[in-house]
């Protein structure tokens, strides 16, 4: 029994905070947030580089064919910087792909998606705040799709967008490429500034059928597990600011840090936050290797990180006084992806709804 | 990351079974131990004549007491977790007694090896490790709870011994303990941490009063005892006279790791789940109450990732890593949730939460109030909530020590 990273998994999350500590701090983010597309293609191809969009990809498309904890280490460091860009959405594309996608759809999609050549997204949501795929309303009849998908990850910028729909078999998934026929794609004005977000409309969409209920099942449950996972990432990051901060500001003569109230409000983050590291370990794990326990633990990891996250970014922004609510100051770019964190597939209402479903309460 | 155990440690899970087989009957399991009334805090323990055998047996096969050398009576194993969580689960489904519970085994044998003598270490350890010698700790006093650098009881040398004087409070098992360790002030005009003695008394020597204290739940889990004229063999002293406090941070340490545990969150938590699934509330069966779920829910993933924190640092302790932040939190992340628990108990017997323990009218006939009760108790017991922060603040996030508290 060993319920911790091996020597590889430790290494590659030191690799993947080091790259994004150099290449990625906070003015490099500011100016891609504030450019057109929230996207900066340099940024993503030293991704790309490294290694990190190929993560989960099976190595004969081009990827290292490792498994989802691997990824979320990525999704922690992703979150632990604010990085910019379409690396979730990208990655639940491929995971679609993986778990859905016959061998000539995966030969044909999942190198594109690892080598930095197209951009992929996956959409489920729909504008009634449905992300349940028995639920949707989203239409495929003789393989053209019809219907608005909302909350897409750079929607409007993807090039393979997997749209969760459904068919006469039930829910599945379809692949749709940029440009198609009725499809229309725009972002929306987002909390998020470093993650865009689109609503995806479809009349009469060409798609090519990938995975039934399961598959559709599978990719949601893994977004949790990456959600959760850059969600801790931000917390981490958010209670350091906050921490240092505290060692730093005088008042009243002395660090504010040494007084018990501001302690405490610390020290009850920092609480809440290391048994929380362990959930969404947990749920990636399940996902991996348990499969029974993977809906159930995906759906507490994404509703307890997601908390967690608001809880930091409310609590760490008050223990920064007034500098913390300027725009100047870095912290609400976190804030801001905390709000896209609790949203994206679903709030935790949602989620503690849907595990109390799964054992049987 | 693999959370299944690998065949090296399957061969060992068969190890443990058959030594059970060979040496502990499914008669020894069913038979009721002999009435004992000096039970722990940690519930009755078996420790009569044939349970003392078995544990003699386990300790030669290196079973039990693994942190403890041979030559005091332990079996001075490799430090290994997941055997030892092999084992427990082994001698739990076996029924078969697994290593004495309480203050004696947890807590003052690891700071007798530590700092005792080695006539202390010869006189007491193996003893206490077969149930023959029962400990109460002597260190909270009324006016010494979380400062408790600042206790009163007072020692003063005359000739061969200490003659002791004042009042310790919130002592578990007093009534039935053998043997206190105490914390004592020796050196009034010191420091308040330089002053203090930790010394071993005997429970029968004259002057001591034992008085039960009745708690918030009705039962009298504590005492206060008295200490009157008190006379101790000053060879009684654990390590040197002066520096009790060090020696006694030793023994906090192990307390904490004792509380932390997730186990009894999860009993309770199970037994609230219970309720909530064959109690009708509002016409409906709890559970189906969204907000009930909704709260059900959130806890459970809580105590799940408290769970798993507990094999993250069961893994750590194995491959030998500070457990830093990890450790810290332990103790304050698990007695919070218990006390966030114990509300949702409340809230699931809505209305008849007015009703007490004992009441037939009641869900469950009122059980969960006294877990209800009892979260604050433990919330408090071994350092209230508050100083956890501090430890966690101080400690783990680096911050500067209260000017104050280290000043008086």
């Amino acid at each position: 029994m060993n319920f911790g990273l091996s020597q590889d998994q430790i290494l590659l999350r030191d690799t993947i905070h080091r790259f994004l500590d150099e290449q990625c701090p906070t003015t490099r983010v500011r100016q891609v947030m504030d450019g057109p597309s929230g996207h900066d293609p340099e940024l993503w191809s030293g991704l790309v580089d490294l290694g990190v969009t190929g993560l989960y990809v099976p190595a004969e498309h081009g990827g290292a064919g490792l498994e989802l904890l691997d990824l979320a280490l990525a999704a922690e460091g992703i979150g632990y910087n604010a990085t910019p860009g379409p690396f979730l959405g990208n990655a639940l594309a491929q995971i679609a792909l993986v778990e859905g996608g016959d061998a000539a759809l995966q030969a044909q999609w999942l190198p594109k998606l690892t080598d930095g050549s197209r951009i992929g997204t996956f959409a489920l949501g729909e504008p009634d705040g449905q992300w349940d795929p028995a639920k949707i309303t989203t239409r495929a009849e003789a393989g053209k799709l019809t219907g608005t998908k909302a909350l897409v990850p750079y929607g409007a910028l993807a090039d393979v967008l997997i749209i969760a729909a459904h068919d006469h078999d039930g829910p599945g998934m379809w692949l749709v490429e940029k440009g198609a026929a009725g499809l229309a794609s725009k972002d929306y004005v987002g909390n998020d500034l470093t993650r865009r977000l689109s609503s995806v409309k479809l009349d009469e969409t060409p798609g090519v059928k990938l995975g039934g209920v399961k598959a559709v099942g599978r990719v949601r449950d893994a977004g949790c597990a990456l959600t959760a996972a850059d969600a801790y990432g931000g917390c981490r990051r958010m209670l350091e600011m906050a921490a240092g901060y505290s060692k730093q500001r005088e008042q009243f003569g002395q660090m504010i840090g040494a007084f018990q109230a501001v302690k405490h409000q610390l020290a009850n983050l920092a609480c809440e936050l290391e048994p929380a590291l362990s959930l969404w370990w947990y749920a990636a794990h399940a996902f991996d290797r348990i499969q029974g326990e993977s809906a159930h633990r995906a759906a507490l990891a994404k509703s307890l990180l997601t908390d967690t996250y608001d809880r930091f970014a409310r609590d760490t922004t008050e223990l920064h006084g007034g500098i913390g609510f300027t725009w100047e100051f870095d912290l609400h770019l976190w804030f801001r992806r905390a709000m896209f964190d609790r949203g994206f597939l679903g709030d935790a209402t949602d989620h503690r709804a849907r595990a109390a479903d799964l054992a049987g309460w | 990351m693999d959370l299944s155990f690998s065949a090296e440690y399957e061969k060992f899970r068969q190890d443990v079974q058959a030594f059970l087989a060979a040496s502990w009957s499914k008669e020894d399991a069913a038979t009721e131990p002999p009435p004992d009334e000096r039970a722990t805090l940690g519930g009755a323990v078996r420790s009569d004549a044939r349970a003392t055998e078995f544990r003699q047996l386990a300790i030669a096969r290196g079973y039990l007491y693994r942190h403890v050398p041979k030559q005091y009576g332990g079996s001075e194993g490799r430090p290994d977790p997941l055997e030892q969580m092999i084992i427990a689960e082994e001698f739990k489904k076996a029924k078969a007694p697994h290593e004495m519970v309480g203050q004696g085994p947890s807590m003052l044998v690891p700071t007798l090896i530590e700092h005792g003598t080695e006539e202390q270490k010869q006189q007491f350890v193996i003893g206490t490790l077969l149930g023959q010698i029962r400990w109460c700790q002597g260190y909270s006093e009324p006016g010494a709870g979380s400062d408790l650098a600042s206790l009163r009881t007072r020692g003063v040398r005359d000739g061969d011994d200490w003659v002791i004087d004042g009042q310790k409070i919130w002592t578990s098992d007093a009534q039935h303990a053998d043997w206190m360790f105490c914390l004592v002030r020796t050196e009034p005009e010191a420091p308040k941490h330089e002053g203090i003695t930790y010394i071993l008394i005997d429970m029968k020597t004259p002057g001591i009063t034992v008085r039960p204290l009745r708690q918030m739940t009705g039962t009298a889990d504590f005492n206060e005892v008295f200490l009157e004229g008190v006379r101790v063999p000053i060879t009684n002293t654990v390590g040197k006279r002066g520096q009790g406090w060090q020696v006694s941070r030793s023994t906090l340490k192990h307390e904490r790791a004792l509380i932390g545990g997730a186990s009894i969150n999860r009993r309770v938590f199970d037994g609230v789940l219970m309720m909530a699934m064959s109690t009708q509330l509002r016409g409906q069966t709890a559970i189906k109450d969204p907000i009930i779920r909704d709260r059900m829910v959130d806890l459970e993933a809580k105590l799940r990732a408290s769970e798993y924190h507990g094999y993250r640092q069961l893994t750590m302790s194995a491959r030998g890593e500070e457990q830093g932040m990890a450790g810290l939190v332990s103790k304050l992340y698990s007695t919070q949730l218990g006390y966030d628990i114990g509300m949702l108990a409340m809230d699931v017997m809505g209305d008849r939460s007015a009703l007490g323990n004992g009441e037939p009218d009641a869900p469950f006939a009122g059980m969960l109030v006294t877990a209800y009760m009892w979260s604050l108790g433990v919330l408090i017991a071994g350092g209230a909530a508050n100083i956890q922060r501090n430890i966690i603040a101080e400690r783990g996030l680096g911050l500067p020590r209260d000017a104050a508290a280290s000043r008086r």
